[in-house]
């Protein structure tokens, strides 16, 4: 490339680095001050510690030890784990059923019902939230795992089988075809067909509905706020920063347990991650 | 199509349309009624009354939902606008640089944390302090670096502090936008680009000429679910502000009316505003589907 064009290219790299610095700079105070003392983080802005980066003297991993032994994190970090994965693995599943059924088989009223489906998925939770909370305190479902994961379920339904059916609605004809020629029911053409065929899609659905469901907020807060003890991270997370809101050191320790799981699912399976989302946008 | 017996369709989409009807379909209507019904917990009994129109006259004339909902507005418009156009910016400019795949993944980043975590990110970044104490935010600490005085970014009303929650709301969706139109551009034929860069168009006129009309379709679809995303926005404003200093949004309004105030009433309501909101949206994205369903 020659000289001149690459002095016109400055102007590119200046706009990226901007973007990058703005992007990064907020999740690096919070990693820095974490591992710092509560008198070094009053005492001076986090930026400083690049002055004397190398001295190990001045990071700690108190605030770890605090949020995760007192301040019940550790407990919410396997809250967290015991609502995701089955609620992920159940709405996954079920969406995988309902886009085979949909896509694959007829009957009355399906076409009117997968609108429905598709309708729904924007429905803000809010509209659901009054009815079904009563019936949750009948049923003696609010404050427990088995409820959190109906409604994960129920709420990450539409999506998963939306997502779900761009994919499996696209599986050669004649496969499934020559199968059930062949005789094969349909329970076994979707366990032995449909299932293993479409196993790109599903990790890229359950990885895509675990973040959600693991970052999730309102939908615990609603059902499961009223019970500390199985609260996820998020919860537990929130509700130091209306208890201990001038405690950065708990704060950005917490918002860093919390945060790992996901960034750690994110940075391996970035690319999994990705094609959900651009299935679910730009195909469907 | 498979050839099936009558009730095996519904072994497949049963389980889960009971489901999806339970916790979505019944309730949305439940909520609807409820919004003519008075105050208290109870969903059907007795005891609350028929209150006909009162809740929405709350709704529409109380100055704190008045505010909300201008909030809400300024969320809708900023929101969508930035997380647009830093998207689409971005997934330009990083086509036409080496090191794409490491910044892509920085600013998708947020994508993958809770908002609440990065309310909390974003607080810190905003902490402010009195002038005579060292700056701990960072913000704050570029503005006295530059000799400037502290501002209390999310106390300064009502511009500054809900703008600077939309901007956490920002960073967290742009990232989403980026990956999508990326892969939208990406799969422009480069040899329409290469053509009209011989022709002597310069990349701003390729930009609005090919990129843009091209992209068109992926634009409405990522704008209409950030429109989504933002008139449903809760968790940035509930764990940052709560409300205070005139920042209180649709979401946040109605679960104070049902957690704080137990005035069901009024929060059926306030939902039903959401979904009278989003309905447009809901009818766009079926239409969209309907359309590709005959192609």
């Amino acid at each position: 490339m020659s000289f001149k064009r690459q002095i016109l290219r400055i102007p590119l790299h200046l706009i990226v680095l901007c973007f990058t610095a703005v992007w990064l700079v907020p999740t690096l105070g919070l990693l820095v001050t974490s591992f710092r003392s509560p008198e070094n983080i009053f005492g001076s802005g986090w930026w400083t510690i690049f002055a004397d980066l190398f001295n190990v003297d001045q990071y700690t991993f108190e605030n770890y030890m605090q949020v995760i032994y007192k301040q019940g994190l550790g407990r919410s970090f396997c809250n967290s784990l015991i609502i995701s994965v089955p609620a992920t693995l159940i709405s996954t599943f079920m969406g995988a059923m309902v886009a085979f059924g949909f896509a694959w088989m007829k009957f009355a009223g399906r076409k009117i019902l997968f609108l429905l489906v598709i309708g729904l998925m924007v429905v803000p939770l809010q509209m659901t939230f009054i009815p079904i909370l009563p019936i949750f305190r009948w049923l003696g479902l609010s404050g427990t795992f088995p409820g959190i994961w109906l409604a994960h379920t129920g709420y990450g339904l539409p999506l998963t089988t939306y997502l779900l059916y761009a994919f499996i609605s696209r599986v050669p004809r004649e496969l499934l075809e020559s199968a059930s020629i062949d005789g094969a029911s349909p329970i076994k053409i979707f366990y032995g067909i449909v299932i293993p065929i479409s196993v790109p899609a599903l990790a890229s659905v359950f990885i895509f509905q675990f973040l959600w469901v693991w970052n999730d907020f309102l939908v615990a807060l609603i059902y499961l706020g009223a019970t500390p003890k199985v609260v996820p991270v998020t919860l537990t997370l929130a509700n130091l920063v209306t208890n201990r809101g001038q405690n950065w050191e708990l704060l950005t320790a917490a918002a860093f347990v919390s945060m790992a799981l996901p960034l750690v699912v994110f940075l391996s399976l970035q690319r999994h991650f990705v094609r959900g989302i651009i299935a679910g946008a730009i195909k469907g | 199509m498979l050839h099936t017996k009558r009730w095996i369709p519904w072994l497949f989409v049963g389980p889960a349309l009971i489901l999806i009807l339970f916790f979505l379909t019944y309730p949305t209507l439940m909520t609807i009624v409820r919004s003519f019904y008075g105050k208290g917990t109870q969903i059907f009994a007795s005891t609350i009354d028929y209150v006909g129109l009162a809740n929405w006259e709350f709704v529409f004339t109380s100055p704190a939902m008045l505010a909300a909902l201008r909030n809400n507005a300024l969320w809708t418009v900023f929101f969508t606008f930035c997380t647009v156009t830093f998207g689409l910016l971005l997934a330009v400019l990083l086509d036409r640089v080496r090191y794409e795949k490491v910044v892509k993944s920085i600013i998708f980043i947020p994508a993958a944390i809770s908002m609440v975590g990065a309310s909390v990110i974003w607080k810190f970044v905003y902490a402010y302090r009195p002038i005579n104490l060292s700056q701990i935010g960072v913000i704050n600490g570029l503005m006295v670096a530059f000799g400037r005085e502290p501002v209390g970014w999310l106390i300064e009303r009502p511009w500054i502090n809900n703008l600077a929650l939309i901007v956490v709301g920002i960073w967290i969706w742009t990232g989403f936008c980026m990956v999508i139109f990326s892969a939208a551009y990406k799969s422009i034929p480069r040899d329409l680009i290469e053509a009209a860069r011989t022709d002597g168009a310069n990349e701003w006129h390729i930009f609005w000429g090919i990129i843009l009309p091209l992209m068109t379709t992926t634009i409405a679809v990522v704008a209409t679910t950030m429109i989504v995303q933002v008139l449903k926005i809760f968790d940035i404003v509930f764990v940052m502000t709560n409300g205070a200093y005139d920042t209180e949004v649709i979401a946040n309004r109605m679960y104070k009316e049902m957690f704080n105030f137990f005035n069901y009433g009024r929060a059926s309501a306030i939902a039903v505003v959401l979904l009278l909101l989003i309905t447009p949206i809901m009818i766009f994205n079926i239409r969209r589907f309907t359309r590709q369903e005959a192609r």
